[in-house]
């Protein structure tokens, strides 16, 4: 099996979500006090590395007081997709963080509600309807409750990327 | 026999979530025999457009009094509950 380094050279391959990851992005077992602090965590790894401008920040947790991104899965293991409008997008990528213990999202659905998020993923994506194939990969991961756990499982970057993966892997 | 049934498919975030919701709904109906036409819409563009719909599908708070049926549901993402909403849908629009 060939390590896709950035994007995929098969033309019959849509871009998956574990090319959208880089080391630099995935932080493992972090201590998080708060949604927060994961937030902004991965938003200045996201800036940093040069995909997303300085005010991505702000602007994901702004968002995310209005539409909250806590998704409650059918396993134990939670998760939430804060994002921010595509303005504050340079090139898409995705920043993932697995936290020792779970901070507080409030359900997309019914936003009364609290989604206790054991993974982050922070979203910088850059056109409104685009990276649809990574989308339905990565809800087709968040479906299944083995894979989630793998991915809250993970040490290495390695590991992520195997999960990322998943079924795309030929 | 009427045409197809018209799903408006609503979501709040600034992704392609809609589309993703969408085409599970589209496939799972398809696998109960069913044929439905998808929109997908912002939140707010819910109300100016529920009245050309048979159905509303969304993963963000809408407005409930719209006269179309509105269902909020995460299932098409999490896979919680999604054959239990396919059923609901499909009754749903066989009724109307």
């Amino acid at each position: 099996m060939s390590a896709h380094q950035g994007r995929v050279t098969d033309h019959n391959v849509q871009p998956g979500p574990a090319d959208f990851v880089r080391p630099e992005l995935v932080i493992l077992g972090m201590e998080a006090g708060d949604a927060r602090e994961v937030i902004q965590a991965l938003s200045r790894r996201l800036h940093v590395a040069g995909f997303v401008r300085d005010t991505f920040a702000d602007a994901v947790w702004q968002r995310e007081q209005t539409n909250p991104t806590g998704l409650p899965l059918a396993g134990e293991i939670h998760v939430a997709i804060p994002h921010a409008d595509i303005e504050h997008v340079i090139a898409p990528a995705l920043a993932v963080a697995t936290l020792v213990r779970p901070v507080v999202f409030r359900n997309m659905v019914n936003p009364e509600e609290e989604v206790h998020a054991s993974i982050v993923i922070v979203m910088a994506l850059h056109e409104a309807h685009a990276q649809v194939e990574m989308l339905q990969q990565l809800a087709s991961l968040f479906q299944d409750a083995e894979r989630v756990r793998r991915l809250y499982r993970a040490r290495t970057f390695e590991d992520v990327q195997k999960v990322l993966q998943g079924d795309s892997v030929r | 026999m009427s045409g197809a049934k018209r799903i408006l498919v609503a979501c709040g975030t600034a992704i392609a979530t809609s589309t993703v919701v969408a085409k599970a709904i589209e496939e799972g109906l398809a696998a109960r025999g069913i044929q439905v036409v998808t929109r997908q819409c912002k939140a707010a563009e819910v109300p100016g457009l529920a009245k050309e719909f048979d159905l509303i599908v969304t993963t963000t708070p809408v407005p409930q009094n719209l006269g179309v049926p509105v269902i909020q549901t995460l299932a098409f993402l999490t896979g919680v509950g999604k054959e239990e909403v396919l059923d609901q849908i499909a009754e749903l629009l066989s009724k109307e």
